[in-house]
């Protein structure tokens, strides 16, 4: 198997008023292609920066990023875009539908950002999968938060992404509804082959991973392997 | 709690303040300068008329006109007055004059400002012409030069800068020229049929009661026509004329006003959107209803009070500024001053606006259940539509209040609510029909960029409505003043045909007829009309004589017929701007001898007679009877002889008279050098070149198009603070969109495109709505006011309208870039936060 994500001394720092605040400091990990890898940590222990900084949603002050083999550092804006488009899919916690689309809308716009001519039937498909084939055309704010996260959860697959990270994919829902939501996913994941990054507080998630990287205080605690892949 | 509360996201509101401090700053200014310019009137009414008080006579004062001089103790000055056409000897140039020749030490207030100062009192000693400045620097005539006035030729002893009553809109067609009083005869310019106006001058004694002496005297004058003016009562009818043109000008600035409170109902609409959340947890904690409501009020108050202070002080520097605007229409210096009620009006309007437009969505915060708190489906709160219709009719019962106290007229004030709400509701109106169009007929064909820049328009919270009214109107202001004022040009515009005389000889009289029409036919041009014309007045109306009118305060008469001297022509044929309304034509005389005559509808209207009544008028002495026999419609506005009263041939040849001929000249040059050789042989003829006086017209339309765009120039910047404002509001909403598009891998490219074709819509939906009902608004007012055919102007369509587009897109695209700047996971962090 292929390093898919490489991170090497990786640190992010911000300015608050006259201090400077380290939010990550010194991260070295990979991710094999395939794998499910949770990070977790209390709040405010640098999770979300991380998870930003390895899909290329922000800069890091020091250390490298490579990310499908591509070092996010030597790529300006639009080229990161561009990796994004083709070769990455996200899940937030707070969903992050575009209120003006339907449901079909919403899963087919990296598809019709690519240029992709005829992108509904994907769509389509992808919205039966996650069991809302009934619910095409509703906008967001017609939708409860389980069904619209399995919208977001849809539209992370459409553009058969090589890695997925996840945001608190369940942050927002009840039990059962986050229950159903996880079981799709890694459905989803397995059957598609993808590599899952998970960023969560919840332990019983991340122990379905195979890797777990335990941070606090911006700093890597433990990086322990649950389940041989 | 309100002012802790708006201390965290007040700041927020302030942009949408700044769109009702322009709109203050504008009726403040507007409002102190016409109360600067109504006292600088009273102050200078003694400047502007030079005397106390002056009888005028358009005829030369009979002996009961002198008898009433006398009694008031003989005039202090006296001053003759005509037009004539003058040569500059040196170069044989000639052009139309307004010739004053003055006696005694007049002007008694105010001064005669020339250059050299002392040409001001050497003129009369010297015998010598004072000349308008302009008028040399134009003819290239210089100190020392002489000027050639009928049979006299004067040295010019000095440049006239300035005198009492020589400025505006005569002195630009006819220049003054001052001449000592006893020269005038020596020059023979006053014959028959010249337009000759006779002044005596007055300085009162310091305890008399003028207003007392008007009503007294003036009765007496009018029966031998001539008028009691007094520096009281022509102050008041100067006032009145510049108080219109205020009250327009204060119509624009509180157009403005609105454009802002519209600006303000949308800000408030999202703010308070933000804080509902808040208000249900206050409410949940226990605040009441009142309590919620007025922390947001006295915010909003508190805004307001802020918006109106400083509004109040950009209009105090604004007046300082108009003096310097208005210079070309105003016949003296206007000091300026603070005006007191202006400033508090400023103050109030500010409070006032500010609370009344934002009551609608402030509403919001007295609906909102607590239940809120936990749920976060938006039903929690139904405004009341009682609550809502009171808010509606206290706003427009404020226009109405604010457009009255402006105008001084219900009437009035109720057309310009209606005119407000027209536009206002069209566009929204038009702007709802096209999003619900859009939404029906979506062009599901289009590219994904096109599809979301479309899609935007409808976001949550979006901004569209407030958008397009805001383009609109200033675009609709902006065409509107384009379009009246092609309206205006359109209706003294000379028509371009091969008969349209653009040369008219007025005064020549019988025995130069003959040898003046030689004179144009041997320059090679044709002579288009020779129109005889013969002064009358009216002496008897059916069976009342005019005197006795003129005496009964109940007779319902307008006054002016019954003083008026008509100029009146001879022929038989009508011509191009006149239609028959009753009666026919031609005209058969009767064998009881009585002259049938035609006249005007205005006429008969004012003079109360209709086909069938009949007429005396006093034809220089004689007395001759007339029958209203034909009635007709005369268009006054085309540029071409038009007669009031028309008698049949064959009555008036003997009578005294002058004649009016017309030609055509193709060119300037042509017509200087005609006019030159004219005046040399028949120097008491006047020529009046309507190519000239078109430019002088043009002149004045564009000097006040100047102002009036200026003023307009407050709506249009309105509309783009409230357009900066209403992006800045949707801006997070955009930004968060972005963000998302770019964390989904759009390249900035798309980004760019979907934001700037957005605006695009915006702008060309906004402008287009505009120009369009502007189109329609001028499309009316050409056909049933002005009564032309109207060729809109192209300027709205290739220059405001793109430009619009371009500034809209522009304020769009800068919005845009601090979004494009923002890295995707700060947002991201913020709205999980």
């Amino acid at each position: 198997m292929s390093k898919i994500l490489n991170i090497e001394h990786l640190g992010k720092t911000y300015t608050s008023g006259s201090k400077q605040l380290t939010v990550l400091d010194d991260i070295n990990f990979s991710i094999e292609s395939g794998e499910t890898f949770a990070i977790i940590g209390p709040s405010g222990s640098g999770k979300t920066t991380l998870l930003g900084l390895c899909a290329g949603l922000d800069y890091a002050d020091v250390g490298r990023v490579e990310l499908c083999g591509s070092d996010l550092g030597s790529l300006n804006e639009d080229e990161r875009a561009q990796l994004r488009n083709e070769k990455v899919g996200f899940i937030f916690q707070n969903f992050q539908l575009l209120p003006t689309l339907t449901a079909l809308e919403n899963v087919i716009v990296p598809l019709e950002l690519q240029g992709v001519k005829k992108p509904s039937k994907i769509g389509k498909e992808l919205l039966g999968k996650v069991g809302l084939q009934d619910r095409l055309h509703h906008y967001p704010s017609q939708l409860s938060g389980g069904e619209q996260q399995r919208v977001a959860l849809a539209r992370a697959f459409s553009n058969k992404p090589s890695i997925l990270f996840a945001d608190e994919p369940t942050g927002n829902l009840d039990q059962d509804t986050g229950d159903r939501v996880i079981q799709l996913l890694f459905e989803l994941n397995q059957e598609a082959g993808t590599t899952l990054v998970i960023v969560s507080h919840d332990l019983e998630l991340a122990q379905k991973c195979n890797r777990l990287l335990r941070l606090r205080g911006g700093k890597v605690v433990s990086n322990e392997v649950l389940i041989e892949s | 709690m309100a002012w802790r509360d708006s201390k965290a996201s007040g700041s927020r509101l302030l942009l949408f303040m700044a769109s009702i401090i322009l709109g203050i700053a504008a009726v403040v200014s507007i409002q102190s300068f016409s109360k600067n310019l109504e006292e600088n009137i009273a102050v200078q009414s003694k400047m502007l008329m030079g005397a106390d008080f002056v009888i005028d006579s358009n005829q030369t004062p009979n002996e009961k006109v002198l008898a009433i001089i006398d009694s008031l103790g003989g005039a202090d000055g006296r001053s003759v007055g005509f037009p004539s056409m003058a040569v500059f000897t040196k170069s044989g140039d000639a052009k139309l004059v307004g010739v004053r020749g003055i006696e005694g030490d007049y002007p008694f207030y105010g001064e005669l400002e020339t250059k050299p100062k002392d040409a001001a009192e050497s003129y009369k000693k010297l015998g010598g012409a004072l000349v308008d400045a302009t008028l040399m620097l134009q003819y290239g005539v210089k100190i020392g030069d002489s000027i050639k006035l009928g049979n006299s030729v004067f040295p010019i002893l000095g440049n006239l800068i300035s005198a009492p009553g020589t400025s505006g809109i005569g002195a630009s067609v006819a220049p003054p020229v001052l001449i000592p009083y006893n020269a005038v005869e020596e020059t023979g310019l006053i014959q028959i049929g010249s337009r000759v106006g006779y002044d005596f001058y007055f300085v009162a004694e310091p305890e008399q009661d003028l207003t007392a002496l008007d009503e007294k005297v003036d009765p007496q004058l009018d029966v031998e026509n001539a008028d009691l003016d007094t520096h009281i009562s022509t102050a008041e009818r100067l006032g009145r004329s510049y108080e219109n043109f205020g009250k327009f000008l204060n119509l624009i600035a509180f157009i403005a006003l609105l454009l802002g409170c519209v600006g303000v109902a949308s800000s408030v609409h999202i703010y308070i959107q933000e804080k509902l959340r808040s208000v249900a947890v206050l409410k949940c904690i226990g605040a009441t209803r009142r309590q919620t409501f007025l922390i947001y009020l006295f915010q909003i108050a508190g805004m307001g009070l802020l918006g109106g202070i400083l509004g109040v002080l950009g209009g105090l520097l604004l007046q300082q500024s108009f003096p310097l605007l208005l210079k070309g229409f105003l016949p003296f210096e206007v000091q300026v001053s603070l005006v007191p009620n202006a400033l508090f009006s400023g103050l109030l309007l500010g409070v006032l606006l500010s609370i009344l437009f934002a009551l609608m969505p402030l509403l919001n915060t007295w609906f909102v259940s607590p239940l809120q708190v936990l749920r976060v489906e938006d039903n929690g709160h139904r405004k009341s539509r009682k609550s809502q219709l009171w808010v509606v009719m206290g706003i427009l019962v404020f226009i109405f209040s604010f457009s009255f106290w402006l105008l001084g007229s219900m009437r009035y004030a109720l057309y310009f609510v209606l005119g407000v709400l027209v536009v206002f509701a069209l566009l929204g109106g038009v702007s709802t029909l096209f999003m619900r169009g859009i939404k029906k007929y979506f062009p599901t064909s289009w590219g994904f960029t096109s599809r979301q820049s479309l899609l935007n328009l409808y976001r949550p919270n979006n901004q569209t409505t407030v958008l397009i009214l805001a383009i609109g109107v200033g675009t609709f202001l902006i065409s509107t003043l384009y379009f009246t004022k092609d309206i205006l040009l359109a209706q003294v515009s000379l028509e371009a045909s091969e008969n349209t005389p653009n040369l008219i000889l007025m005064d020549v009289q019988t025995e130069e007829k003959l040898a003046a029409a030689n004179s144009i036919e041997a320059s090679g041009l044709e002579v288009l009309n020779n129109i005889p014309i013969i002064t009358m007045r009216m002496h008897q109306i059916k069976d009342r004589p005019v005197r006795e009118l003129i005496l009964d305060s109940t007779a319902t008469q307008n006054r002016w017929v019954l003083f008026h001297e008509f100029r009146v022509t001879y022929r038989d044929s009508l011509v191009g701007s006149e239609r028959t309304v009753d009666g026919t034509w031609p005209m058969e005389r009767k064998e009881d001898g009585i002259i049938p005559i035609s006249i005007s509808d205005n006429v008969a209207e004012d003079a109360q007679v209709k086909v069938g009544d009949t007429l005396v008028f006093n034809v220089q002495g004689v007395l001759m009877e007339t029958q209203v026999a034909h009635l007709r419609e005369v268009n006054w506005a085309r540029m071409q002889i038009n007669f009031s009263i028309v008698f049949p041939s064959g009555v008036l040849e003997e009578a005294p008279q002058f004649h009016v001929l017309t030609t055509k000249a193709p060119d300037a040059n042509k017509s200087a050098s005609l006019q030159r050789e004219l005046v040399q042989k028949f120097p008491t003829v006047s020529i009046i070149d309507l190519r000239q006086i078109l430019t002088v017209i043009e002149d004045i339309l564009s000097k006040i198009a100047w102002v009036i765009n200026f003023m307009a120039f407050f709506s249009i910047l309105t509309g783009i603070i409230v357009l900066i404002g209403s992006v800045r509001t949707s801006k997070y909403q955009r930004i968060k969109e972005n963000v998302l598009l770019r964390t989904l891998g759009a390249k900035s490219k798309q980004i760019l495109r979907i934001t700037a074709l957005e605006y695009f819509y915006l702008g060309l939906l906004g402008g287009g709505i505009g120009i369009f009902l502007s189109l329609l608004g001028s499309l009316l007012l050409a056909k049933f006011v002005f009564e032309v055919s109207f060729v809109p102007s192209l300027i709205p369509f290739l220059v405001v309208l793109p430009g619009i587009l371009m500034l809209v897109l522009l304020i769009g695209m800068l919005n845009s870039k601090s979004v494009l700047q923002s890295p995707p996971l700060e947002v991201l962090r913020k709205e999980a936060g």
